[in-house]
């Protein structure tokens, strides 16, 4: 684990790329522990629409609640989400394009058809979708954005492990007699890592923008508790009067989707035997 | 006045060509109407040579960083295609150079039918209409002797075969009568009956249009008959070109020598084995028959079966080596791969001997065509090694790896292989591996399917010798299966030829390959590309295998045996 962490240093994009990630999960965590330099709640009449200041780094809102506190607040909330739901989604695809793709037939023809039907629906119209019969809520935006992925992490699964299955290494296996299990494992799930690592990198980076617009629509954190989502929905009117409302949540939203797509490409360049030399 | 005259080419990869140069100043002349053979193994830089010659080094990250290809053109002007720009580039490529790879199948389009493909090159280079465009490519295929071509043009390229294919290739290659052609490992893809059919062809094509052809070949043996020039590269050098008679009987550079001596001879039975295997039984296969259903309509309704293998009956003793002969598609695999339970046979027994010392419940174990497919990438030597135990409920404790160890250096691999990843070592280096992880469980029979095939004909030798080793020390039974005659000639005490899914000949070593008794088995022996042979007359035969397709139930008579002497039969020919 350590030399993995060392890979990514040495490599140009992930140093850049772990940095950003680490700044914001380290923002994030204080932002969830309740350790912000004001309270996120906390309305200030006098000290409306402030411009960032040594007082305020990132200004104040339209009720005078402290920008750098809400963002610290809003990224918790993100993150939590984008990797609650990512982790559901990546398991439980993976399990199922793994399983599809060796027991084939009609399991296989069940999954897919079941995904395909899932992905027929665009994202958000989906996760709109599970909103509503659920009702608003952290965990209900957990579940529809892992469902929503969901079929993204079978497909890429099962296309590699379809492939996979038929190399010569797994009949090599089969010849000494080599049990399923340890076949499925060790054969299948260890060269799907490296691409399920990239994908998972790059669901995380989609999940925060599709929890950021599931906030702003007013389908997923609810007021006066802040999201990343929330901050933009509400910045949106005032636009003139106060430009960082609008600038900060997004500038963080899309430095946080690009920390985790330059990991994402250090991951693949370093999980690949193959490269892994070259670059040490 | 040379059609083509290159002068100290060098070609370099990626961003810094000059610092990773692979081909290290290459000078030759190909007169017009000449042929000059690229002999040299893997990584030898002819491949690199034959793409900067028409520039699709460019497309590949590689750049000419020295020197000067002269190439004169139809119209009697001199070009130097080093220096060219891709405009100009591309009205001399296909027009006047024309380039065959090595596997047909990839160079197609999978989704236009072979037709469009045709009328498309005619229509492009030159200008035709539609309907002239379908004339000539009917035409084209006629002159590849494709027979009953105005159908085929209809065909998608899955519906041929592989030699067919090429001969699709050849086709498009020698559309706009080329002055110069380049064939990079051509049959190498190919069975060898269709090699010879393929390089009948070329050398027809060559008398009948008079184009200059480089021919890049591993395998020196096969352009003996064919080229009139020689030239050997190594590491990206040139160590020895001329005539062909010249460097074949009279080779100056070691390697040369080296590359000649490497090459399997095959001397019809002459210098097979002579060490006796023992009595001792180590496999015994009875009426193996192997059908995959086949199914057709929307309901994927079993309409029929493919009889892939039909009554294979042989037996193998300790120490001996059954070499299974034939071309692609006649079951060889399929009968090894029933034989390890890999597909499920439909009929008949299979008996091995389970009293190998340490051995297990899986006396037979196989070693695969492509080494590098047959091992996880992922997973260490040492991982790689110790599957076998796991499998069969055996802890890796030291006496584990000792094994390991053992049989790594019995296989000549350094001692700190166990820790490092396949890709760290070279072809024939992970084929080493592949065998010490098949000896793991003590087996007493190994199935080696075209175990040596992807290898370079030196390696090649390596891995036989290696082999046969092997099998005197440990007493191993090999059931050798391959379509090279001249590596069969060297490795198998007895052969067994199968075609159509059936054994049509079986016999000791020297019997049958000096007095071959079944068609087939005189024909695969007659295809056989040799330095001795120097043979210019390859056959052109398109006869196709017959179909293995049957109806459901039908029950295939199986002709009698002959018998020719002592171990050695053959079936009747019907």
């Amino acid at each position: 684990m350590t030399a993995l962490f060392k890979d990514v240093l040495r490599h140009p994009s992930g140093r850049i790329g772990l940095t950003l990630l680490i700044v914001f999960l380290l923002a994030g965590f204080l932002g969830k522990a309740g350790i912000t330099p004001y309270d996120p709640l906390m309305q200030d009449r006098i000290a409306r629409l402030q411009g960032p200041s040594s007082a305020h780094w990132f200004g104040t809102d339209l009720f005078g609640r402290d920008v750098l506190s809400r963002l610290m607040v809003g990224i918790g909330q993100s993150f939590v989400i984008s990797f609650f739901s990512v982790g559901i989604a990546s398991l439980l695809g993976s399990v199922l394009g793994l399983t599809a793709a060796w027991f084939s037939g009609l399991w296989d023809g069940a999954v897919m058809r079941f995904m395909d039907v899932l992905l027929a629906f665009p994202a958000i119209l989906l996760a709109l979708l599970i909103i509503t019969i659920f009702g608003p809520g952290t965990w209900t935006s957990v579940l529809a954005i892992a469902i929503v992925y969901t079929p993204i992490f079978t497909r890429v699964t099962r296309g590699p492990a379809l492939s996979l299955r038929r190399r010569d290494f797994v009949d090599a296996a089969r010849t000494f007699g080599t049990s399923r299990s340890y076949i499925m494992t060790r054969h299948l799930a260890l060269n799907l890592v490296a691409p399920l690592t990239v994908q998972i990198t790059l669901a995380l980076a989609w999940a925060l923008v599709t929890e950021a617009g599931l906030s702003f629509l007013g389908l997923g954190t609810q007021p006066p508790n802040a999201s990343l989502g929330l901050m933009l929905s509400d910045a949106r009117n005032l636009m003139e009067l106060a430009p960082w409302l609008l600038w900060v949540p997004a500038i963080a939203l899309m430095l946080a989707v690009l920390s985790f797509n330059l990991l994402g490409d250090a991951l693949r360049d370093i999980l690949d035997p193959k490269t892994r030399r070259r670059l040490a | 006045m040379s059609l083509l005259s290159v002068r100290d080419l060098k070609v370099g990869f990626g961003p810094r060509p000059c610092e990773n140069e692979v081909v290290h100043g290459v000078s030759f002349d190909l007169a017009a109407g000449e042929t000059l053979a690229m002999v040299g193994e893997t990584g030898s830089g002819k491949s690199v040579t034959s793409m900067a010659v028409n520039r699709l080094v460019d497309f590949g990250g590689g750049k000419i960083t020295s020197g000067s290809v002269n190439y004169t053109r139809a119209d009697g002007s001199s070009v130097d295609l080093a220096a060219a720009a891709e405009s100009e580039l591309e009205q001399i490529r296909g027009r006047e150079i024309g380039m065959i790879f090595q596997e047909p199948m990839t160079s197609l389009n999978p989704v236009m039918t072979v037709g469009a493909q045709i009328e498309e090159i005619f229509r492009i280079q030159q200008g035709m209409s539609k309907s002239e465009a379908r004339e000539a490519a009917r035409e084209a295929l006629d002159r590849v002797r494709i027979p009953d071509a105005a159908r085929r043009l209809g065909y998608a390229p899955h519906q041929l075969s592989g030699g067919m294919l090429q001969r699709v290739m050849i086709a498009i290659a020698l559309a706009s009568n080329p002055r110069l052609l380049i064939a990079d490992e051509p049959t190498t893809a190919l069975d060898v009956t269709i090699q010879a059919q393929i390089m009948g062809l070329l050398s027809e094509m060559k008398r009948e249009t008079g184009t200059g052809m480089i021919f890049i070949t591993h395998d020196i043996g096969l352009v003996a008959g064919f080229a009139d020039r020689v030239m050997v590269m190594q590491n990206g050098k040139v160590v020895e070109q001329g005539a062909l008679d010249v460097v074949l009987d009279n080779p100056q550079h070691a390697y040369t020598k080296h590359l000649l001596s490497a090459v399997p001879h095959f001397s019809d039975g002459k210098s097979v084995r002579d060490d006796k295997a023992s009595a001792h039984p180590a496999l015994k296969v009875e009426n193996l028959t192997v059908r995959f259903p086949v199914r057709s309509g929307l309901f994927r309704k079993h309409t029929g079966n493919i009889h892939a293998v039909e009554g294979v009956s042989f037996e193998l003793k300790a120490g001996e080596t059954l070499g299974i002969v034939g071309e692609s598609g006649s079951g060889k695999s399929t009968t090894a791969r029933a034989i390890l339970d890999l597909v499920t046979p439909a009929g008949g027994t299979i008996k091995a001997d389970q009293t190998q010392v340490g051995g297990t419940d899986k006396p037979v174990q196989m070693v695969f065509q492509n080494p590098n497919a047959s091992l996880n990438p992922r997973l260490t030597v040492h991982s790689i090694l110790a599957e076998p135990l796991t499998a069969v409920g055996r802890r890796i404790d030291a006496d584990a790896v000792a094994r390991m160890e053992m049989l790594l250096s019995r296989v000549g691999l350094p001692a700190d292989s166990l820790a490092r990843y396949p890709h760290e070592f070279s072809g024939g280096q992970r084929q080493r591996i592949c065998i010490a992880r098949a000896l793991m469980l003590n087996p007493s029979v190994l199935v080696l399917d075209e175990a040596v095939s992807a290898l370079d004909v030196s390696v090649q030798a390596k891995v036989l010798d290696l082999l046969i080793d092997l099998q005197q020390e440990f007493g191993l039974a090999y059931l050798f299966v391959t379509h090279d005659m001249a590596v069969v000639e060297r490795i198998a005490h007895r052969i067994a030829v199968v075609y159509a899914g059936r054994i049509v000949e079986i016999g000791n070593a020297r019997d049958l390959l000096a007095n071959p008794r079944h068609k087939y088995t005189r024909q695969l022996i007659e295809a056989v590309p040799s330095l001795e042979r120097r043979r210019t007359d390859y056959s052109i035969d398109t006869r196709a295998i017959p179909s293995l397709v049957r109806p459901i139930g039908f029950v295939p008579e199986l002709e009698p045996w002959l018998g020719a002497g002592e171990d050695h039969f053959y079936r009747q020919e019907g």
